[in-house]
């Protein structure tokens, strides 16, 4: 009996487990990155209709620069938090590799080296949270906020009250400059960054690997995965991202002051949030990031344009990120137990 | 010799071992109108980190806190301000419920609509910290604005020591109260170490959740006003990051992110150590720029300790699995 249930189990399977979902447009428009899209274009259609200079390209190019670097830091932030890591000490350790450069640049080192001296930094920053939080098992919020704390606070140590200036002009034409003449060049590089961010993480095997830990860190540690390693080089790597972003935007702004980049690192979390990314982990994607990164600053330009004060972009910014996460729960309506 | 284990005693002896370190190398620190000094200085976080840790409890954390300060700060301001008629019990009520509306706010999202707090709370942060550019129109309300009255309640003296003093010492009463003796801070413990099975034991989850952050909103009002009228001025940066420093108190003081695990005592320690580190510097004269760095290592060194202690009660079950059979095949 046993035998013959088995040999007709196959026939009488009611289900099939296909390898990817069929296609269905209703599915593809419900998705989060289509809203974003369409949000996007509305605000595109707006902006363009009331502000008579918005869709004018070399304003558009110019309004690529306020968001350039946070957008840097958003990038790693998606996968941290897709991985159910977070990182607040980004800001931090932009604001210690721009305090490296500084300190480098008044020790005559060249312009070329002081790349590698904020990447470095950033990595050396990212390192020691990942050792907090992997080899102590400790939870990243808790590190980050100790380490941003530690960082900043180095940072201002060195500054004191005094700010560092005199950058090169390398670092200047890649904080400023564009290529041909048209494209800003932080925004390339923010866009070949995107590029390969969702390359590794849609299309590899380290991708698949970063959404199952993500999903069930226990799960995917039973499964072979080197769940520690993946967290530790996802901390380096979100360091050498602020490196980056610090040596662009030290370029951008041409100084380094105490404040520099101060709350950035709830805004990329905004970024990631808005663009999808699920705060329990496991859920998000790379395009809906950018999508949001785009759409915020569209947002931003547009309300520069009208003359509008940055802190009503706060407000903007905070009640879209409600709606945004309310609206799909309100929508659904299921009761809560109370 | 037991109570020596337990953390808040720990705690409790570095902090005293700190101020002695401090008082050793300026004898200063140690009289007693710089130890009131002190204790002045550390109330709003003391208030803040109280109400924090019960948010934390909860599994959950309130990063709006220092704007619904500033909110409701700044709301106090102009309403004494601009009615210097007004009883001064009134404005401090008033900047109390602001704070309990926004704090339910929070609470009615967290709790009802059942969002990640971290999220909501950081959404709301930013709404409030631009409302009240709204509210002021960017303007700042200096202290000559201010009826006298308003300015010099929080360091007026009752029995010798400020009132600010008496209202921190008065709301941690309260919090020990609610956190020990009241069904209300057993269920949020509850809430906290196990979400379902709080459910299945009948506890009202959405309920509890919305008191909470109302109290944690209603405590950052009041702070609020106290914070302007110290102070003597307000605008639309006041408190701008303070939310990290009260998270600092609580994490320093052993309450445990994951929920489920903190003590009011924890929490004011944690507090009181961050005050003392703060304190401290000028008078050993140590420039005031290390007080973020040297924070920041505090909560490091506390995590790391605290991570220790909690490691033999075996939460770790995955790590402990693989050290085992590793040792078995080798």
């Amino acid at each position: 009996m046993n035998s013959a249930q088995t040999m007709t189990a196959p026939s009488t399977s009611r289900y099939t487990i296909l390898d990817r979902p069929g296609f269905r447009l209703g599915a593809l428009l419900g998705r989060w990155e289509s809203m974003l899209a369409l949000l996007l274009v509305a605000v595109f259609a707006v902006n363009g209709t009331l502000l008579p200079h918005f869709l004018d390209l070399d304003n558009l190019a110019d309004g690529t620069f306020n968001f350039s670097e946070k957008a840097l830091l958003a990038l790693p932030m998606a996968l941290l938090i897709i991985c159910r890591e977070i990182d607040i000490s980004v800001a931090g350790i932009l604001a210690l590799s721009s305090v490296a450069m500084g300190l480098a640049n008044g020790a005559g080192w060249p312009p070329d080296s002081l790349f590698l001296v904020a990447l470095l930094t950033g990595m050396a920053c990212g390192a020691l949270n990942g050792v907090l939080v992997t080899h102590f098992a400790l939870p990243s919020i808790v590190v980050t906020i100790g380490t941003v704390s530690v960082f900043r606070g180095l940072a201002s140590v060195v500054l004191g009250d005094q700010a560092f200036t005199g950058y090169p002009q390398l670092m200047a034409d890649w904080g400023q400059g564009y290529f041909f003449g048209v494209l800003p060049r932080e925004f390339t590089v923010l866009l070949l960054c995107a590029a390969l961010f969702a390359f590794v993480l849609h299309a590899t095997s380290w991708g698949r690997r970063i959404y199952a830990i993500g999903n069930n860190p226990v799960a995917a540690r039973f499964s072979g995965i080197a769940v520690d390693r993946y967290r530790f080089m996802l901390f380096v790597l979100a360091g050498a991202m602020a490196g980056l972003a610090a040596f662009l935007l030290t370029g951008r702004i041409g100084s380094t002051r105490p404040n520099i980049a101060m709350g950035w690192e709830l805004e990329a979390i905004t970024m990631v949030i808005l663009g999808g990314v699920s705060i329990s982990g496991g859920i998000g994607t790379i395009g809906g990031v950018m999508l949001a990164v785009l759409t915020l600053g569209a947002v931003t330009f547009g309300l520069s344009l009208a003359n509008v004060p940055g802190i009503y972009m706060t407000i903007a910014v905070g009640v879209l990120l409600l709606v945004a996460i309310a609206l799909p729960r309100l929508l659904r309506g299921r009761k809560v137990a109370k | 010799m037991k109570v020596l284990k337990q953390r808040e005693a720990q705690l409790a002896l570095s902090i005293a071992a700190l101020a002695l370190l401090v008082g050793w190398r300026a004898p200063v620190f140690l009289t007693a109108p710089s130890l009131a000094n002190l204790l002045t200085d550390s109330t709003l976080l003391v208030m803040l980190a109280l109400a924090q840790m019960l948010v934390i409890v909860t599994r959950g954390v309130d990063l709006s806190v220092a704007s619904t300060l500033a909110l409701c700060g700044m709301a106090a301001a102009l309403l004494a301000s601009r009615n210097p008629g007004l009883p001064l019990a009134f404005v401090m009520l008033a900047a109390t419920a602001l704070g309990l509306v926004l704090g339910l706010l929070n609470g009615w999202l967290v709790g009802y609509l059942e969002l990640p707090p971290i999220v909501v709370t950081l959404g709301t942060m930013s709404v409030y910290r631009g409302l009240v550019f709204v509210l002021s129109g960017g303007a700042w309300v200096n202290s000559h604005q201010m009826p006298a009255q308003f300015i010099a309640f929080p360091l007026e003296r009752l029995l010798g020591l400020t009132h600010l003093i008496w209202i921190a010492a008065a709301t941690a009463f309260g919090a020990w109260y609610v956190a020990r003796h009241s069904r209300f801070g057993r269920d949020l413990y509850t809430i906290g170490n196990e979400p379902s099975s709080a459910r299945y034991v009948g506890i009202p989850i959405a309920r509890r959740l919305l008191w909470t952050y109302g109290l944690s909103g209603a405590v950052a009002g009041l702070c609020g006003y106290l914070w302007v009228a110290r102070y003597a001025v307000a605008y639309t940066e006041i408190a701008y990051g303070f939310e990290f420093t009260v998270i600092a108190a609580c994490v320093i003081g052993g309450i445990s992110i994951a929920g489920g695990c903190g003590s009011v005592t924890g929490a004011v320690l944690g507090a009181l150590f961050l005050a003392v580190i703060g304190n401290a510097l000028p008078v050993v004269k140590v420039s005031p720029f290390w007080q973020s760095a040297l924070t920041g290592i505090v909560i490091l060194v506390a995590v790391l300790i605290n991570a220790r202690g909690g490691r033999s009660k075996g939460r770790q079950i995955l790590q402990l699995h693989l050290k085992n059979s590793a040792r078995s095949t080798a």
